[in-house]
This record gives structure tokens, C-alpha cells and sequence, in this order.
């Protein structure tokens, strides 16, 4: 792998960019692997390159039915915290902060990672006492974050309606200043360049039809490509986790629903964080290229569809003209939608199945971009070892049948 | 935007008059106490989510405040059928998701959808 620097660039320019190295190869299947990873997004992607680079497992494929990070990776609107309330999830967001925050170095590819530090505000009483106990709970488990009241707010973001003739007032916010944004493809391209450097082959357009099961033990997969075989299997296909589960024999507490987001027309920089309300119900950041990145709640109903209907879209804009009604003019660019898997408790499963060998990482919903780092480092540990790191423990899906449920809809919210 | 036919009102609205419920067709263990943590989880929080036909309930929130049942595509998102509460579905999936050919007729008499 040719590493990538401000000389390399130099030298570059001097044959007109004409000899840049692909950043990955495009191989053949082979027939058999010691690791298979279904779904080339971030937190497939991130998976199967500390298998590569931290356990030394190499004889790795990632298998992508589309392209890589076509799915939620490339669709969703970049925010990464830590600030969740339990510990079991707060261990695992701070595990994925902790790796964002070398991230670019490690991989020797700009994710262009930016803390500029993210607000979740709060406009009742009820949601002030939340943001108190979530702010203690963060402080305990070593994560930073600030009560701030409405003055506090309006100090760091001018631009926003702080006053109080506001529908919805703002009374107050958490602030995590380690908290930012990433550049989401980025992150799915440098894991896959640093995985394919280490020897894993990156299967596009490559789609599992089925598992090869025999006495309750996986033995591969089948695919529109022909069959190919591994005793380990990694599911990491967020809004299509339930249809691989069946494939299985086997189901998940998943339900798939449409999320959208959007981008307005660019402008000057005129926010430099991000707010997010769970309120009024909606959030919004700028991105370097000037666009203001807009997401919010789900369209409630499953759907698997890739887009969403126009009132969420609509909803959306209410919340942030509300809280910003300076934007009220900025006109709309873009609007898509991906599929989440939402999961009961809004945590993530990272679990064992009842299949031998077969594992599933999915139900991260509206908030998994931000663990993607942290998610592919215990994924891939647990994979190595055939038992579960022990911050993935938790997250097993057979807590749904023995109760150890795991909250997190207080800072999961409209959050992502 | 879904137009939803509203089997009480009798009348086709628009989506914002109602509210997703989730998988229809649920029933409640009779007596839970004799549930195993098994059957009670599975009741609790293990829903079909196909990739497909789907049945499932709505309510029509600002409308009759009534509960129906909805036959839905999860990919195209077509309405293929629309149906009270305690009747069964018309339109079901064959192996693939696929809708099995009752749909087309439905369609034809353009009542429900
Ligand atoms: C609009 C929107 C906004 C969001 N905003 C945020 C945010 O601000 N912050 C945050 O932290 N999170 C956010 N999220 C959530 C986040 O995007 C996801 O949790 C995360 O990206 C999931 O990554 P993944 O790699 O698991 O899934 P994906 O990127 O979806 O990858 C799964 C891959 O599996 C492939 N696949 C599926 N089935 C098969 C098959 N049978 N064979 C082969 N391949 C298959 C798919 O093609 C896909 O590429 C948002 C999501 C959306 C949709
Ligand atoms: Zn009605």
C-alpha cells in the first residue's frame, strides 16, 4: 500500500495524478475463508481490518451486495458522541471515541474527524433533570460533558432562538465538546483500503442468498456468485439483519424503518457545532462544504424502500426553523433516506446466535456511525476468540428473553 | 405519502391522519403468568419485519380514533389492502415476499388499496 502524504501528493502532481495505486483490489472469490463478513459498510468494514491488523486473522472476505458503504455508512448525517447514560453503552461509545480520535493516523486516510463538540438541548423541566443525571452518569464513566443553562447555550451558538418566545423554549443542554462529526464515506473507504493492504478481499456486488448450516453449525454461505465457505460468519447488514436472521432459521428483535435526512444549498459557515434536539425533534450541523446536514425521527411504519415519506420531511424542517428561524429561507439541496434496524432498548445487538459459529452485529438503528470504530474492534475480538469481548457481553440478543434489557431511549431519542 | 383508506370512516385520507402501530395480528399470551421468559420475550419484542408483504395495524389518530389493519409492501410501500379489526387479511406473501395473485384483483375493484 502506497501511504498517502503531503510529499506523496507533490510527487504526484508532477506525472498529473495519472499513477495514484487503487485503493483496493477487486479479487475473485476464493473457495474458502476463515472469516466471512457479510456487509461492506463502516462497521463491516472496520470489523474485518482489526481482524486483519490486531488478531492476525487475514484469510478474511467482506461480502457486499451493492457498494461499499451504499448502505447507512454514505446515507447517514455524521454525528459521533459518547454522552450515552448506562454504563455497558457508554463503555461501548467511549471504546469507539477513544479510537475516533487517532483514527486518521491509524488508517493514514482523512476521515477529516472534527470535535466540534455537540449539544443535546433541553426544553422542559423533565428534560433538564435528564440531562443532569446523563451529564453525572458521563462523568463518572470518564466522559466529558457540561450542563449548560440557556445563556450558556446561546453564548456558543448566537444564531439560534435562545429567547423565550419560543414555542418550545430552550431552557438549557448537555455539551460534549469531544463529541463531532466525520466524513462518513471516508471512513468506510479507509477501512477498506487498510483491510485490503492486510490481505482481506473485498467482495462488491457480491449478495448472500443463504447460509450453509450443518448440526446446528455454520459452514458457509451461498451467494449470487457461487458458494463459499467459512466456519465463521460476521452479519453486520444493519436494516437487512432480520432477512439474513431468517435465512438463518432464527429471528431478531429488529424492526426496519426508513430514516432521512437532507442538505440544504450550501452557505457561508455559520454554525461551527452541532445541536440536536429531541424536543422540537430534529438536529442539524454544517458541513465543510458549507451545507447544512438536517436529519430527525423515522418514518414509523417498516419499510425497507431506501426513502421516506414527505410530512417526516416536513416535521423536520418545523424543528429546525423553530430553533433557528434564521434558516427559514435556506432552500433544501438533497433528500434520501437508509434503513435502520431499531432495536426495542435503542442498543445495539452484538451477539451469538443460536446457529454455531454465526454472528450477528446490527440493530444500531438511527446511531451506529458514531460506533463504528469501536463496534469493528469488539466485533472483531469476539470473532477471533469465538467468545464475545466483554464489552459486546451485554449486548447479546438473548437479552430480550431474560429481561437484561439495556435503556438507552433517553439518549438515543431523535439522537443519532 | 400513503392515501389510506380508512375501513370505519370509509373514506380515503392522507398519511398524516394516522399513525404506524407495528406488525398486526398479535395476540397476548392468555395467561402470561404461565409464560415461559421465552415465549413471553418472543410475545414482547420479536416482530416478523419482512421484506415484503406486511400486515399492520394503524391507527386513524385524528380521524375515527380507530384501529385497522393495513396489507402493505415494505419495499414498494404499495397499500394492497386495507381491513378491520378481528377480520383476516385477503392478500398474503407467497415464499419470496411476493404478493400472491389476489392482489390484481383487489386492485381491479379499486376499493381498498
Ligand atoms: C439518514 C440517517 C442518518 C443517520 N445519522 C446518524 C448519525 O448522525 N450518527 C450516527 O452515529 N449514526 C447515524 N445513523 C445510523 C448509522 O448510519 C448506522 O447505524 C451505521 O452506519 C450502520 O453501519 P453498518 O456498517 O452496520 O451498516 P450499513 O452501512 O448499512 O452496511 C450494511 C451493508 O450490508 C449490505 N448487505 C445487506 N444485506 C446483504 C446481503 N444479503 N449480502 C451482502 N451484503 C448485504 C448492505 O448493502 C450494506 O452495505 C444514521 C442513519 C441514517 C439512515
Ligand atoms: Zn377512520
Amino acid at each position: 500500500m502506497q501511504r498517502y502524504s503531503g510529499f506523496g501528493l507533490v510527487k504526484h502532481a508532477l506525472s498529473h495524478h495519472e499513477n495514484w495505486q487503487r485503493q483496493w483490489r477487486n479479487p475473485t472469490p476464493k473457495k474458502q475463508y476463515d472469516v466471512i463478513i457479510v456487509g461492506g459498510g463502516g462497521h463491516g468494514l472496520a470489523t474485518a481490518y482489526y481482524l486483519a491488523k490486531e488478531f492476525g486473522v487475514t484469510n478474511v472476505a467482506v461480502i457486499e451486495k451493492g457498494w461499499l458503504g451504499g448502505g447507512n455508512t454514505a446515507r447517514n448525517t455524521t454525528i459521533v458522541r459518547s454522552n450515552y447514560l448506562w454504563d455497558e453503552a457508554a463503555a461501548l461509545y467511549e471504546h469507539a471515541m477513544k479510537l475516533w480520535e487517532g483514527l486518521s493516523q491509524d488508517l493514514n486516510y482523512n476521515v477529516m474527524f472534527s470535535q466540534r463538540g455537540v449539544l443535546n438541548l433541553g426544553h422542559t423541566l423533565q428534560d433538564m433533570r435528564d440531562i443532569q443525571r446523563r451529564v453525572n452518569a458521563n462523568r463518572l464513566n470518564g466522559i466529558d460533558g457540561e450542563v449548560l443553562d440557556a445563556k450558556g447555550v446561546q453564548e456558543l451558538v448566537p444564531i439560534m432562538d435562545c429567547s423565550k418566545n419560543a414555542r418550545y423554549p430552550v431552557l438549557g443542554a448537555s455539551w460534549q465538546p469531544r463529541a463531532g462529526v466525520a466524513r462518513h464515506d471516508a471512513v468506510a473507504w479507509g477501512y477498506a483500503r487498510g483491510a485490503d493492504a492486510l490481505g482481506v478481499d473485498i467482495l462488491q456486488q457480491t449478495e448472500v442468498t443463504g447460509f450453509k448450516i450443518r448440526d446446528g453449525q455454520i459452514y458457509g454461505v451461498h451467494t449470487n456468485r457461487g458458494d463459499i465457505e467459512a466456519k465463521t460468519v460476521g452479519c453486520v447488514a444493519a436494516g437487512n439483519s432480520g432477512v439474513l436472521a431468517k435465512m438463518a432459521g432464527f429471528k431478531l428483535p429488529l424492526e426496519s424503518h426508513p430514516l432521512q435526512a437532507l442538505v440544504s444549498e450550501p452557505i457561508k459557515p455559520i454554525l461551527d457545532t452541532v445541536v440536536m434536539s429531541n424536543h422540537v425533534h430534529g438536529y442539524v450541523s454544517q458541513s465543510d462544504k458549507g451545507d447544512l446536514v438536517i436529519g430527525a425521527g423515522i418514518d414509523g411504519y417498516n419499510g425497507y424502500g431506501q426513502r421516506g415519506s414527505y410530512p417526516t420531511v416536513e416535521h423536520t424542517l418545523q424543528a429546525i426553523v423553530e430553533m433557528f428561524p434564521i434558516f427559514s429561507r435556506v432552500r433544501m439541496n438533497r433528500q434520501w433516506g437508509g434503513i435502520v434496524d431499531t432495536c426495542p432498548d435503542a442498543c445495539p445487538i452484538l451477539s451469538k446466535t443460536p446457529v454455531k459459529g454465526l454472528f450477528f452485529n446490527c440493530g444500531w438503528g438511527t446511531g451506529g456511525f458514531k460506533a463504528t470504530p469501536g463496534s469493528g474492534h469488539v466485533f472483531a475480538a469476539s470473532l477471533a476468540k469465538g467468545e464475545m469481548h466483554p464489552i459486546a457481553e451485554p449486548f447479546s440478543m438473548f437479552r430480550f428473553h431474560s429481561g437484561a434489557l439495556i435503556d438507552e431511549h433517553g439518549a438515543a431519542g431523535v439522537a443519532h | 405519502m400513503f392515501y389510506i383508506y380508512c375501513p370505519y370512516c370509509g373514506e380515503h385520507r392522507e398519511e398524516e391522519e394516522f399513525h404506524p402501530k407495528g406488525q398486526a395480528h398479535i395476540e397476548r399470551p392468555k395467561d402470561p403468568e404461565a409464560c415461559s421468559d421465552e415465549a413471553w420475550g418472543d410475545y414482547l419484542f420479536f416482530r416478523d419485519n419482512p421484506r415484503g408483504v406486511h400486515h399492520e395495524l394503524w391507527v386513524h389518530a385524528v380521524g375515527c380514533r380507530k384501529f385497522f389493519n393495513v396489507t402493505r409492501h415494505t419495499v414498494t410501500y404499495e397499500i394492497l389492502e386495507t381491513y378491520k379489526m378481528g377480520e383476516q387479511p385477503s392478500i398474503t406473501a407467497d415464499a419470496q415476499g411476493q404478493p400472491r395473485e389476489a392482489v390484481a384483483a383487489s386492485r381491479q375493484e379499486g376499493v381498498r388499496a
